[in-house]
């Protein structure tokens, strides 16, 4: 029988405490489309929050918003002083044409981590993300698996209290999956806040401590995980548990 | 028939025996279109990927500008450089006309144009496939273009072969800014030039012997070195 693992998904934030992020009134629109219609949300300091929704619905949009690599048209995206600095995983890591260990150095240079401390730093990423024994390989030529944990490895890199992470599973196989999910968990049970966007709703329920339900540019929902998925309040977010097609 | 068979082997004859003049001609070339071709490179590939990524007023224009320019004519260029060189131009105080170093300026202006837009190419397609990753890692615009174009590498020894090889085989302008002088400023395709049209084939066949070989070599060493640092990187 698998070992039942018991990972604290979140802390408790202390009374009155600021949220970790806060976003008011969120628009954006791309040629004339609104693809995010007022997005307003309060998020925790730590935990993992995943955003669910159908195809279109925003969710890899809000992430670049809060990553800030996306300007919105309108409305505030307040990060807590401690998330200031979030680090982001794309689907489909885009990795340098080097070493897995000189993409971390790269990585770690960005960070501006002074370069007599990048080797003890590069051999600890590695080691958590399982790559010690690829650390010399170019990293073009691992299997996707290892190269989706480079890339949380890189986005480790800089040690950021906020990770950001879009479909990270979309394109790996069950192993590759369980091994960024462990890394995920690792990295929220040490007190980094973890906004996943995921397609899997069974991902969501293993891995989030909260969730918030986005249909057509709007969070619909935002519910503790486990009051989402047994009784969520939407009829959209109802409509997309059931396996039935929101239009 | 006879003529030609002769030169052919008065030309073998100087290769063997390293004439003097010819190794001169060569190594005087090889120096001129080496430093110009460097030049070009520390000046093209930083513009390439300026133009490429950069985001200031007037980047459009500069854009048509260095691609308008890979298509200047080498004598106008010369004609360019000698009003400016000459000692009635605003440079002439330099006394740079007629001296290796006008040769070198001629082949950095004719060469660098080229260099920066295949570099601006090789960077806008390598930008498309890296901006966002490169965003989520916090890079400066600077960091950025130094990343780009070290993942561009393979594509920048291209670059840099495509300005060796207008170099190399560049005659009107240096032969104008220079002045073909014997042991001064006379390069193997301003020696060609001359000695063909006083009907001296043997150092010119001799010397377009060795531009073949010296390009056939350029192209099969940076072939080779291309196949390697095109692969991904150990270590």
């Amino acid at each position: 029988m698998a070992e039942r693992r018991v990972i604290p998904l979140s802390r408790p934030e202390p009374p009155n405490a600021e949220p970790g992020i806060a976003i008011s009134g969120l628009h954006l629109s791309r040629s004339g489309r609104a693809l995010l219609r007022g997005v307003s949300l309060t998020l925790g300091h730590t935990g993992i929050t995943a955003l669910l929704g159908p195809n279109g619905a925003g969710k890899s949009l809000l992430l670049r918003a809060i990553a800030g690599i996306i300007p919105p048209d309108a409305g505030e995206i307040n990060l807590a002083p401690r998330l200031a600095h979030p680090a982001l995983v794309f689907q489909k890591p885009v990795l340098l044409r080097r070493s897995a260990r000189a993409n971390l150095a790269h990585a770690l240079k960005l960070a501006g981590v002074p370069r007599a401390a990048r080797p003890a730093r590069i051999s600890d990423l590695l080691e958590q993300c399982d790559l010690t024994a690829l650390a010399a390989s170019p990293a073009r030529s691992l299997s996707g698996g290892e190269q989706q944990r480079l890339a949380m490895a890189r986005a480790l890199a800089g040690d950021p209290a906020l990770l950001l992470l879009d479909e990270p599973t979309a394109s790996l196989d069950p192993k590759a999956t369980a091994a960024i999910e462990a890394i995920t968990l690792r990295a929220a049970g040490r007190g980094v806040k973890v906004i996943l966007v995921t397609h899997d709703r069974a991902q969501a329920e293993r891995l989030a401590g909260d969730v918030v339900f986005l249909h057509k540019g709007r969070a619909v929902e935002h519910a503790p995980a486990p009051r989402f998925f047994s009784t969520p309040a939407s009829a959209e977010a109802q409509a997309y548990l059931e396996g039935r097609l929101i239009l | 028939m006879s003529a030609f068979r002769e030169a052919i082997a008065e030309a073998a004859g100087l290769i063997v025996r390293a004439d003097a003049d010819f190794l001169e001609i060569v190594a005087l070339s090889a120096q001129v279109t080496g430093l110009a071709v460097l030049i070009a490179c520390a000046i093209g590939f930083p513009l390439g990927a300026l133009l490429a990524v950069g985001r200031f007023r007037g980047r459009g224009a500069l854009s048509l500008a260095v691609s308008a320019a890979m298509g200047l004519p080498p004598v106008v260029v010369g004609l360019v450089l000698y009003m400016l060189l000459s000692r009635a131009g605003p440079l002439g105080v330099l006394g740079l006309l007629y001296t290796p170093t006008a040769m070198v300026i001629a082949q950095v202006v004719l060469v660098t144009p080229i260099i920066a837009a295949l570099t601006r190419q090789v960077v806008e397609d390598l930008d498309a496939e890296y901006s966002e990753t490169l965003r989520a890692l916090r890079a400066t615009r600077a960091q950025a273009m130094g990343t780009l174009l070290w993942e561009a590498r393979p594509a920048l020894v291209t670059a840099a072969l495509a300005g060796l090889g207008r170099a190399m085989a560049e005659v009107g302008a240096v032969m104008i800014v220079g002045g073909n002088i014997d042991h001064l400023t006379r390069v193997m395709t301003t020696a060609i030039a001359l000695e063909t049209s006083r009907g001296e084939l043997a150092l010119a066949l001799a010397l377009g012997i060795v531009l073949l070989v010296a390009s056939l070599a350029i192209n099969a060493a940076l072939m080779g070195l291309r196949q390697r640092i095109g692969e991904p990187a150990h270590g």
